[in-house]
């Protein structure tokens, strides 16, 4: 199982040949409480950088982008009901949606743990 | 970001907002706290249940002098400050000639002179347009108070312990008090829905008495995000968004700014469209919308009537915490500007129905006697 990262926050979990999307837990803390979110319907297709969710604080309203090609198997319906989720548990029951992606070697340039990580500190 | 920051002004409780862990963001030329650590949902539904504590001093603070201050306002807005008496308080509006408003602001009647507190985005402009217009009295910009507002159903108790008299003022009075010894001017007036004071009190004591009045156990800090959020549940105005030199006091539905004798008087900028308006109506109104999903629809959503024809435009717009759901202000076509009506919000190219509601979208909880 891989995790990769992008530099706008997502988080990509490869199982088999369906990619978990999130946002991290730095996106999470910059974003606030979160109020609503809007995930994609299944079998909805989408290019990488495309938008494919959108995500709302308190304050403002963000985009969450597809950050690979490829087609929507599920979107977090649990997020409708409790959007405080992408807060409590960002990398994990925060998930906003699971997509098969075209082509695996677009994951080859994202950052890894490492870099990601290394990004971060630069932001601070 | 570094070199912005350089440029901005800071208020007296820079330090504390920072010790507190405060989210500083750039706001009208000053470094202001947008939240703390505990966040803008906390913060707001802490300032409704017990008491939140707002620093406000960007805000414009001045006095006008003279035995004619108020009747010499009056030809700057169309408020009724000749009738204010002494130590009572006033919402009224800074006019242009086409009906436009210039800034919304607070006036006191504080028996020598009449105590101003206008927007931190305008002040500047205002206090340059007052003192080009009203030759008859002298403006004094005051520099050297902080401003703090304490807001929330535990305002008075705590407050009280400083200044047991503030128990006594009704809403929208204002008077001097001293608060260990230190000179403040006192008002029951705030911008949340909610009863409370704003304080008006020397720069050089106002980090001490802020960090007092933190160590209440009923008082949190609250920043800007919160302070937007509670605004928008009372239905109270945003300088900028929802009211600004496009609209007129009769659009933004501000009619009860302006009293009996201003209407068959007139003589303030623009009392000639404005009443004409009162009048004739306009074909546009200011209203609340409540979405009917979860979605939030922010300032700019486009509004549709049901036939999918332009309506209007949302001026504000976001999640209400106490109401827990979206809510919104903006303007319709006067015919569809009726508690009840439904309307489309495009938000993101999707129509989400909503309903034509009149503000406040929570109980306002005002001291009145």
């Amino acid at each position: 199982m891989t995790v990769k990262y992008t530099k706008d926050h997502e988080w990509i979990r490869l199982d088999g040949d369906v990619a978990t999307i999130g946002i991290t837990n730095y996106a999470q803390e910059q974003l606030g409480d979160v109020v609503f979110v809007e995930v994609p319907e299944a079998g909805a297709r989408f290019d990488a950088g495309a938008e494919a969710a959108v995500v709302e604080s308190v304050k403002a309203a963000s985009e969450v982008y597809a950050p690979l090609t490829g087609e929507i198997v599920e979107g977090n319906q649990a997020l409708a009901d409790d959007p405080s989720l992408v807060n409590s548990d960002p990398e994990g029951a925060g998930w906003f949606f699971k997509m098969k992606p075209d082509d695996l070697s677009q994951m080859d340039d994202m950052l890894d743990d490492v870099a990601y990580r290394t990004l971060l500190v630069d932001l601070d | 970001m570094a070199d912005d920051t350089k440029t901005l002004k800071t208020t007296p409780l820079d330090a504390l907002h920072r010790e507190y862990g405060a989210k500083m963001v750039p706001f009208a030329g000053y470094s202001m706290p947008v939240q703390y650590k505990a966040g803008v949902l906390q913060e707001h539904l802490h300032t409704r249940s017990q008491a939140g504590l707002f620093d406000v001093s960007h805000m414009g603070q001045a006095r006008l002098l003279g035995s004619k201050a108020a009747e010499a306002m009056e030809t700057l807005v169309p408020g009724d400050i000749v009738g204010l008496g002494a130590g009572n308080m006033r919402y009224t509006l800074l006019t242009n000639d086409a009906g436009g408003i210039l800034d919304d602001l607070m006036v006191t009647h504080c028996g020598d002179s009449l105590y101003i507190v206008v927007n931190a985005a305008c002040k500047d402009a205002d206090f340059a347009h007052m003192r080009a217009k009203l030759t008859d009295a002298k403006l004094e910009i005051i520099e050297d108070h902080a401003l703090l507002a304490l807001q929330g159903p535990k305002a008075a108790e705590v407050l009280a312990r400083y200044a047991p008299a503030v128990r006594h003022m009704v809403f929208l009075t204002g008077q001097a008090v001293r608060i260990n010894d230190i000179p403040c001017f006192i008002t029951r007036s705030g911008y949340t829905g909610e009863d409370g004071y704003e304080i008006s009190i020397p720069n050089k004591d106002a980090d001490a008495f802020a960090r007092l009045l933190l160590s209440e156990h009923e008082v949190m800090p609250i920043g800007l995000g919160a302070r937007d959020s509670l605004r928008l549940e009372a239905g109270l105005c945003l300088y900028g968004n929802d009211i600004d030199t496009t609209t007129t006091p009769i659009e933004a539905a501000l009619n009860w700014t302006i009293g009996k004798r201003r209407r068959a008087e007139g003589g303030f900028p623009g009392a000639d469209v404005i009443l004409g308006q009162i009048k004739d109506g306009t074909a546009r109104k200011r209203v609340g919308l409540m979405p009917e999903g979860r979605a939030p629809a922010r300032a700019g959503t486009e509004i549709q009537d049901m036939d999918g024809a332009a309506a209007g435009i949302v001026t504000s717009g976001g999640f209400g915490p106490t109401v827990d759901g979206p809510i919104a202000m903006g303007y319709l076509r006067t015919e569809l500007a009726v508690p009840g009506t439904r309307v489309n919000l495009m938000v993101r190219g999707k129509a989400q129905p909503a309903e034509v509601v009149k503000p406040p979208f929570v109980k306002q909880n005002y001291v009145k006697d």
